[in-house]
C-alpha cells in the first residue's frame, strides 16, 4: 500500500553525496519521526497506525543505511545500478587478500600475546586506518561519475566489507578477553 | 448525501474529554500503577495507603489473593503462592531448569512446552498469574481515578525478547486492559527524569530490578528520547543477590537438603539482611534450622564479596552498550539509577566508579518507571495534542532465521531503531523442494540451538524447481512495541504465508479467548454486547479521524468526486454503526478503511513535505 518512490536521500531532503552531514541526517530524522511515528497516531484508527508503522520503518531503514559509511557507499552504488548488497562471490586482488590473511593471523595470535589489550588496540587502529583510506578512495572514484569509476568504487566497497567484518571480529574477541 | 460537519472556529467538534490512562510497572518483586493528575504524574495507592503491590499471587480454594496478604503466606504455602512470576514469562519449561529458586513450584507441561504451575485452584500459566496482578492494579486505578480506563502503558525490561513481550501483552489482554504501548523500563525512567529537567544530551539508565537488569543509553533532544543502544540480562536481579546469600546461609548450616518452604524462608531472611546492610555495616540474623536457632553475623564486606560477580556482569553490559551506542564514556552527562536493587551500596559505588560520576537517585528508584509510563500513557491517550514528547526505541536482541546446518542468519540486528521492516531472500536446498520450514529465532549467537526459538511455520506450494532456483523472500516487521510479524513469499508464483509471531511458549488466541470467557462471570449476552461496543468504538474512531482529515485537507488533497464518494461511504458506516450488527460494522470499517487508504497516504506524504519544508532546495543545490 505504501508507495514511496523517493530514494533515501530525497526522502530525507539531503543531497546525494558520500560526504554526508551526519548532524543534518539526525536532525531530519528527528523532524520526520515527530510527524510519522506510530505514537503520534495511537489514538486514531488502526489504518493510520498501520500506515505510520510502514513509513517509520522506511525512515528507520533510510537512516540506518545512510548513517554507516559502508552501507551508505553501497546504497550510492545501488542508485547507480551496481548492487553490492547481495553479492556472493567476489574477486579481489591477491595483494589485498594476503594482507587480510595476515591481519586475521595477528587477530588469532592476540589471545596468547603477552599484552593482549595493547595488541588489540594496535590492530584496531590499523583496521580503522585502512577503512579510512578506503572511504577516501571510494569517494574519489564515486565523484568521477563514470561507469569505470563506479566499478572501481565497487571494488573499494568489497574491500570495506572485509575490513568491516574484521572490525566486528575484533569486538567479539574484546568481549571474550575482557568479559570473562 | 450527508453534509460535512464543520465545527465553530477554535472549537473541536467534540468537547474535549480527558481520557483516563495509566502507566503500569509490572515488576518482578513489586508492581505499581501511576497516572497523571492535574499535570503531575504520581503513583496510586491502595486503600491502606501503600503504593507498592508485592507481585505475589496466592491461589486458595476460596479464590485468588494478590499482594501483601499473599506474600505473608509465601513460605507456609509455597506451591500455591507464586512469587517473581515475571521470571517465568515467555519461558519454556526447559529454560526454567536453568533458573535457580523457581524449583519450588510443581510444573506440569502441556503442548508446546509452556510451563503451567500446579496450584490448589488448578494449573495456572505465568500469563494468567501476571493477569491477576494487572487486574488488581486496574481495580486500584479505577477506584482512584473514578472511571473506566482508556488504556495503559505497561513497562517491560528493555532486554525482554519477543516471547516475553508477547506474554506480557497477553496478560494485559486477559486482565481486560488495552495496551497503548509496551514501553521499555529504562526509557520510562528517562522520561520521568528528562521531562522534569528538560535535559539535553546523552544519559545512561542503569536499571537493576528484582529479576532483571537493563542498561540503556539514550540521547535526549527537544522532547525526543532516542534510545541509542540497550543491553542487559533478563534473568539477573536482586533476587539473585538474595539467592547468593541464602546459599551462603545454607553452607553455614551444613549444606543439608532443604524442603521447598525452607528454601523460601532462607531467601526471605537473605533479603532482609540485604536490606539492612544498605544502612548498616553488619547485621546479625537468627535462622531456625532443623529445630535449632542459629545466629549468623553478616558484614557488608562479606555480602559485597558474594554479589561481586553479579555486579561485574552488569558493568560489562554497560561497557558493551556504550560501544554499541557509539558513545564515549565522557559524553555521558547523567547516570540514572532505577530499580530497588540499586539501593545496594556496592552497586552504587561500582556504577559510580565505572561512569566516573555520581549516579542520580533523586526520584524514588521503585516508582520512577511507573511515573514515566504514566506520562507516556497520558500523551498516547491523546490528552496532550501539543506535546513534543516522542520515545524512539530499539530492538534489544537480533532477529533471524534458521538456515542449513542449524545456523542462525540475522535479518534484523540488535539495536536497530523500531519500527523496522526488513526482507531477506532465501532459496531451496534440494531439487524439486516444494515446502520450506521458516524457523524464527532471536539472539546474538551463531547457532540456532543457542538462540531463543520464537516460532516455526511452513511455506508450502513452492513450484518444483532445481535446487537454488526458487526465490523466497522472508519479511520481518517489528512494531513500536517491539513485537514481530513475519511473512514469507515465493517470488515466481506469489505463494504467501504470514504469521504474527506467537511465541513457542505462549498461548494461542483461542486459549486466550477461552480464558477470557472463563474469567468473566457474565453471560454470553454480555460477550456479544462487549463485542458490539468494541466494533462501534473502532467505527467511531475511524469516522472521527476521517472527518477531521477531511476538514483539514479534504479540499486540497481530494477531487470533488473523491470527496463525494468518501462522504457517501462514511454515511454508510455511520448507519451501520447505529445498528446492532457487530459483524456488519466490522466489515463496514474494513470497507471504509480501504476506500480511504489513498487519502491517508496522501496526507502522510504531505506531512513529510511539511516537516522538511525550507530544507529542500537551497541545501541540495548548495552541495554537489
Amino acid at each position: 500500500m505504501m508507495d514511496i518512490t523517493q530514494n533515501y536521500f530525497e526522502f530525507l531532503a539531503l543531497p546525494v553525496t558520500y560526504q554526508l552531514d551526519l548532524q543534518a541526517l539526525s536532525e531530519r530524522s528527528r523532524e520526520l519521526q515527530k510527524t510519522l511515528h506510530p505514537d503520534r497516531f495511537s489514538h486514531l484508527s488502526d489504518r493510520e497506525r498501520r500506515l505510520s508503522v510502514q513509513y517509520t520503518a522506511y525512515l528507520n531503514e533510510a537512516v540506518a543505511t545512510l548513517k554507516h559509511p559502508l552501507s551508505r557507499a553501497q546504497y550510492l552504488l545501488k542508485l547507480k545500478g551496481l548492487d553490492t548488497f547481495s553479492e556472493s562471490q567476489v574477486q579481489l586482488d591477491p595483494m589485498f587478500l594476503i594482507q587480510q590473511m595476515e591481519l586475521r593471523e595477528s587477530l588469532e595470535d592476540i589471545a596468547s600475546a603477552a599484552d593482549p589489550e595493547a595488541e588489540l588496540e594496535q590492530l584496531r587502529q590499523t583496521v580503522e586506518q585502512e577503512m579510512k583510506s578506503l572511504r577516501e578512495q571510494f569517494d574519489r572514484y564515486y565523484q568521477q561519475s563514470t561507469p569505470s569509476a563506479y566499478e572501481a568504487a565497487a571494488v573499494c566497497v568489497r574491500k570495506m566489507q572485509f575490513i568491516d567484518k574484521l572490525g566486528r571480529e575484533i569486538e567479539v574477541l574484546e568481549d571474550q578477553l575482557f568479559d570473562e | 448525501m450527508a453534509l460535512l460537519q464543520i465545527a465553530e472556529p477554535g472549537q473541536s467538534p467534540e468537547p474535549h474529554k480527558r481520557k483516563l490512562a495509566v502507566g503500569i510497572d509490572l515488576g518482578t518483586t513489586n508492581s505499581l500503577v501511576a497516572a497523571v493528575r492535574s499535570g503531575e504524574s504520581s503513583t496510586l495507592s491502595d486503600e491502606g495507603g501503600s503504593h507498592l503491590l508485592p507481585s505475589v499471587v496466592r491461589y486458595t480454594e476460596q479464590g485468588v489473593v494478590v499482594g501483601q496478604a499473599a506474600l505473608a503466606k509465601a513460605s507456609v504455602d509455597p506451591f500455591n503462592t507464586i512469587v517473581s512470576v515475571k521470571r517465568l514469562m515467555g519461558r519454556g519449561i526447559t529454560d526454567l531448569k536453568g533458573l535457580q529458586g523457581e524449583a519450588v513450584y510443581r510444573f506440569s507441561e502441556r503442548d508446546g512446552g509452556m510451563p503451567f504451575l500446579q496450584t490448589v485452584a488448578g494449573d495456572k500459566s505465568p500469563v494468567e498469574i501476571s493477569a491477576e496482578i494487572l487486574k488488581t492494579l486496574k481495580a486500584r486505578a479505577r477506584a482512584a481515578l473514578e472511571g473506566e480506563l482508556e488504556g495503559a502503558v505497561i513497562t517491560v525490561p528493555a532486554y525482554f525478547d519477543d516471547a516475553q513481550r508477547q506474554a506480557t501483552k497477553d496478560a494485559a489482554q486477559l486482565a481486560g486492559i488495552k495496551v497503548l504501548r509496551l514501553l521499555n523500563e529504562p526509557t520510562a525512567a528517562a522520561v520521568a527524569y528528562g521531562l522534569d529537567q528538560a535535559a539535553e544530551g546523552v544519559i545512561a539508565v542503569y536499571d537493576l530490578g528484582g529479576g532483571t537488569f537493563d542498561i540503556s543509553i539514550l540521547r535526549l533532544n527537544k522532547g525526543v528520547f532516542e534510545v541509542l543502544a540497550t543491553g542487559g540480562d533478563s534473568a539477573l536481579g536482586g533476587d539473585d543477590f538474595d539467592l547468593a546469600l541464602a546459599q551462603w546461609f545454607l553452607d553455614q548450616l551444613g549444606g543439608k537438603e532443604v524442603v521447598a518452604g525452607e528454601s523460601r524462608y532462607l531467601t526471605e531472611k537473605a533479603r532482609w539482611v540485604k536490606e539492612q546492610l544498605t544502612d548498616h555495616a553488619s547485621v546479625t540474623v537468627e535462622l531456625d534450622h532443623a529445630g535449632q536457632r542459629i545466629s549468623l553475623d553478616v558484614s557488608r564486606e562479606l555480602f559485597d564479596g558474594l554479589v561481586e560477580p553479579l555486579i561485574s556482569k552488569t558493568i560489562r553490559a554497560c561497557r558493551r552498550s556504550l560501544r554499541d551506542a557509539g558513545v564515549e564514556l565522557d559524553e555521558v552527562q547523567d547516570v540514572v539509577m532505577v530499580g530497588g536493587s540499586t539501593r545496594v551500596p556496592a552497586v552504587r559505588s561500582r556504577v559510580e566508579q565505572f561512569f566516573q560520576r555520581a549516579p542520580r537517585i533523586d526520584i524514588d528508584p521503585d516508582r520512577v518507571v511507573a511515573v514515566g509510563a504514566a506520562i507516556q500513557a497520558d500523551v498516547l491517550a491523546g490528552n496532550k495534542p501539543d506535546s513534543e514528547m516522542l520515545l524512539l526505541d530499539v530492538l534489544p536482541l537480533s532477529l533471524g532465521l534458521e538456515t542449513m546446518g542449524g545456523l542462525a542468519e540475522k535479518v534484523i540486528h540488535r539495536n536497530s531503531s523500531i519500527p523496522v521492516a526488513r526482507a531477506q531472500e532465501f532459496t531451496t536446498y534440494q531439487d524439486g523442494q516444494t515446502a520450506m520450514m521458516i524457523h524464527v529465532v532471536q539472539g546474538e549467537r551463531e547457532l540456532v540451538s543457542d538462540c531463543r526459538s520464537l516460532a516455526q511455520f511452513v511455506l508450502r506450494g513452492i513450484p518444483p524447481m532445481a535446487a537454488g532456483a526458487a526465490k523466497i523472500r522472508v519479511t520481518f516487521q517489528v512494531d513500536a512495541d517491539g513485537l514481530l510479524g513475519v511473512s514469507a513469499k515465493e517470488l515466481s508464483t506469489g505463494v504467501e504465508s504470514e504469521i504474527q509471531v506467537k511465541p513457542s511458549y505462549g498461548l494461542d488466541d483461542n486459549e486466550i479467548a477461552d480464558m477470557l470467557k472463563a474469567s468473566y462471570s457474565f453471560a454470553e449476552d454480555d460477550m456479544v454486547l462487549r463485542h458490539l461496543r468494541e466494533q462501534q468504538v473502532e467505527a467511531d474512531r475511524l469516522l472521527a479521524s476521517l472527518e477531521q482529515a477531511m476538514q483539514a485537507d479534504g479540499e486540497s488533497l481530494l477531487t470533488p468526486q473523491e470527496l463525494t464518494h468518501l462522504s457517501e461511504q462514511m454515511a454508510i458506516l455511520q448507519t451501520l454503526r447505529n445498528g446492532s450488527d457487530a459483524a456488519a460494522i466490522e466489515q463496514g470499517v474494513k470497507v471504509l478503511s480501504q476506500a480511504s487508504d489513498f487519502f491517508a497516504a496522501r496526507r502522510m506524504d504531505q506531512s513529510i513535505k511539511n516537516a522538511l519544508k525550507g530544507h529542500t532546495i537551497d541545501e541540495i543545490e548548495g552541495d554537489s
